[in-house]
């Protein structure tokens, strides 16, 4: 196991490149998670706001 | 009308796209997952190591088939920014748009990667090599789509701007794939082939396909999703989004 991780002397070579992949490619898999959680709170809160103007003014809209 | 065809326009409607992608996200992000694990397995471990660089070379296992994902995905960009000119198709313009950050993802982790990997075999973190050299011009030319895309403030006319660039920039993809054929330097030249016989032992090579296989599928995820993302900004005013949060918001005036 330990010679594994070694790489045989390569091991920063061979694990920063496999982390550089792991972690670019984390970051791109939460972004469209990000952004449609964000798109979803800004659009329950806009429907929210309208819902209580339309109550003020009885007026549903 | 064919079914094929009528799936393909009811896949054009955005609701519809927007329950399809929502379906298969979860299944597509598994099978790239287990098939990127397997290859992984296979290429640190079952692999054995190469005779000249010893076990530098797994690096290839990142490497290439981000290299090959970062042509692929700039391929998908282009030809979905094609029918998004052509057709002025809503969901063609979204495809597009988000297969620009992956793709530069891909180029990206493609170069430093290779960065990595050059510094023990050739002796040097960076040459201007051919293959090299375009292969930066490819990371230049999403960004210029993404930050085009980001510039322009009407978002139909910002991915039709994008997309245009996108096409433009389709010249560079022969560059880089001959670059290591029209050029002899530092970088080696092809050793898989599609077609004919390659040059790698089956052991070494059968970790590589699946690898390609997964991050293919990843790309795919990734495009849904982020078109699922984009689908919900652009159409937040029409009624089928405003159904679709409408039963967390009814309990506050219900």
């Amino acid at each position: 196991m330990a010679e594994f991780l070694r790489m045989h002397g390569y091991a920063g070579y061979v694990w920063s490149a496999y982390a550089v992949f792991v972690v670019v490619l984390l970051a791109d898999a939460l972004a469209p998670l990000l952004a449609r959680r964000q798109t979803l709170a800004a659009l329950r809160g806009r429907l929210r706001r309208e819902a209580a103007r339309g109550a003020r003014t009885g007026n549903p809209s | 009308m064919n079914r094929l065809v009528l799936w393909f326009h009811r896949l054009g409607s955005p609701p519809y796209f927007y329950r399809f992608a929502g379906r298969w996200l979860p299944w597509l992000y598994a099978l790239a997952l287990l098939t990127g694990a397997i290859g992984f397995y296979g290429g640190l471990v079952i692999a054995p190591a190469d005779y000249q660089q010893g076990d530098s070379f797994r690096i290839l296992y990142v490497h290439v088939p981000c290299a090959w994902m970062s042509l692929f995905a700039y391929a998908f960009m282009a030809g979905n920014g094609f029918v998004a000119l052509v057709w002025r198709i809503k969901l063609a313009e979204l495809l597009a748009m988000a297969s620009a950050p992956i793709g530069a993802a891909f180029t990206f982790v493609t170069l430093v990667t290779g960065s990595i990997w050059g510094k023990p075999t050739w002796g040097t973190w960076w040459t201007w090599d051919a293959r090299l050299t375009s292969e930066l011009v490819l990371l230049f030319l999403y960004f210029g789509v993404i930050g085009l895309h980001q510039a322009i403030e009407d978002l139909r006319q910002a991915a039709r701007a994008a997309a245009f660039l996108a096409l433009v920039g389709v010249v560079n993809l022969p560059i880089i794939h001959y670059s290591v054929v029209w050029w002899n330097t530092l970088h080696q030249a092809q050793t898989v082939n599609l077609l004919g016989e390659s040059k790698i032992d089956a052991r070494m090579l059968w970790p590589l396909l699946v690898l390609a296989f997964a991050t293919h599928v990843y790309f795919f995820a990734s495009v849904l999703a982020r078109t699922r993302a984009a689908l919900l900004a652009l159409e937040s005013g029409k009624a089928w989004v405003r159904a679709l949060v409408a039963p967390a918001t009814e309990p506050a005036h219900g």
